[in-house]
């Protein structure tokens, strides 16, 4: 599943990276603790937060992620933002908490990451 | 000695946090800090005290107080504030840290860590992943500052931001928790934090700029009325013993 239909999907607001949403997400991972993110996720995973702080968009960067899925209507703070268009990492919002938002995604086929 | 009062900012980063601009050089970090008036300042960098002594000795040559620490993330990616007195307690508390830090960095996503000497001179880049959390929870981290030979000082990091805050990550700070003080960050003042977290009415209170440039230092401070700019004077200046006091 492509980024531009999960967006479409789930209604999400597109924050940053918009152009980068031709992106195939290969998993999916829900984690609010960037360590944990930066052992366990891997390239093209879609990462699920509320974490809102400009780290986010370096360990996207470092791990190569696909695009970081924000709930409960958390707005990323300025510093987050400029940084993730700069990267061009995409910053999705979504309504729903982080419960509600992944059991739809996986029911839309996307599968969690491994845990290694 | 005689008590006079000072203006310290507890809370400056170096070109080593990846974070930092490269003009947190030893030289500009002390040069800004003199503008703005300050007499003592700390330098913390993330899980590391590798540009401390440089800062140190452009201090000692300008009239600049420098407390030497480093800001620890911990497993819980809560960040803690320890400073010591003594050199070889904050080299030792450094290697215990190292040792529960995994990782090397990446220096396109998360930056430059600048090793540099006092006379703003790069000797080195530290390679180990400075941004990421050690394995340390909260206590250990604690701990492992109260088991140094000389006296250490330990305050939770902007207590009042979202992210890697010991509330934030937590919801409140664990009773058994030691910790000499908690800081506010330049996002609002100390009566507001005290109002919107009840953990801020039962830890003295500081107040520092968390400069990752040299236009941030000193943008907050806390004054300690002290004999001098040590671990040992700033801590009965937070718990208002002999005279001293700190104020915010």
């Amino acid at each position: 599943m492509k980024l531009n239909d999960i967006v479409k999907d789930f209604g999400l607001e597109v924050k940053t990276g918009s152009s980068h949403l031709d992106r195939e997400v290969t998993a999916g991972y829900v984690s609010d603790l960037l360590s944990d993110v930066l052992a366990h996720a891997d390239e093209g995973v879609l990462w699920v937060t509320l974490h809102i702080h400009q780290n986010i968009v370096a360990v996207a960067a470092h791990k190569d992620l696909a695009g970081i899925i924000l709930v409960q209507g958390r707005d990323p703070e300025k510093d987050t933002v400029a940084k993730a268009e700069e990267e061009g990492i995409p910053i999705m919002v979504s309504s729903l908490s982080a419960f509600e938002l992944v059991g739809r995604l996986y029911k839309a086929g996307i599968r969690g990451a491994e845990a290694h | 000695m005689a008590l006079r009062r000072i203006k310290a900012d507890l809370h400056v980063h170096t070109c080593l946090s990846p974070c930092s601009g490269l003009d947190m050089s030893p030289r500009e970090i002390v040069n800004a800090a003199l503008q703005r008036g300050l007499d003592l300042i700390g330098v913390c960098d993330h899980n590391s005290a590798e540009n401390v002594l440089a800062v140190k000795k452009a201090g000692e040559r300008n009239g600049l107080m420098v407390l030497g620490g480093m800001e620890v993330a911990s497993s819980e990616e809560a960040h803690i504030l320890v400073f010591f007195d003594d050199d070889d307690d904050l080299l030792g508390f450094q290697k215990h840290i190292y040792r529960h830090l995994a990782g090397r960095n990446d220096e396109h996503a998360f930056g430059l860590q600048v090793i540099a000497d006092d006379e703003d001179g790069v000797t080195g880049f530290c390679d180990r992943l400075l941004i990421a959390a050690t394995s340390l929870p909260v206590e250990a981290i604690v701990a492992a500052a109260r088991a140094a030979k000389g006296e250490s000082l330990v305050i939770a990091a902007h207590v009042d931001r979202q992210s890697f805050s010991i509330i934030g990550q937590l919801g409140f700070i664990p009773r058994t928790l030691v910790l000499d003080a908690v800081e506010v960050s330049a996002q609002m003042t100390a009566d507001e934090a005290k109002e919107r977290f009840p953990d801020c009415r039962k830890y003295p209170v500081i107040t520092s700029s968390d400069a990752h440039g040299p236009e941030d230092i000193g943008k907050r401070f806390t004054c300690f009325t002290v004999e001098d700019g040590s671990v040992a004077e700033i801590k009965k200046a937070l718990t208002g013993r002999d005279g001293r006091k700190a104020e915010c």
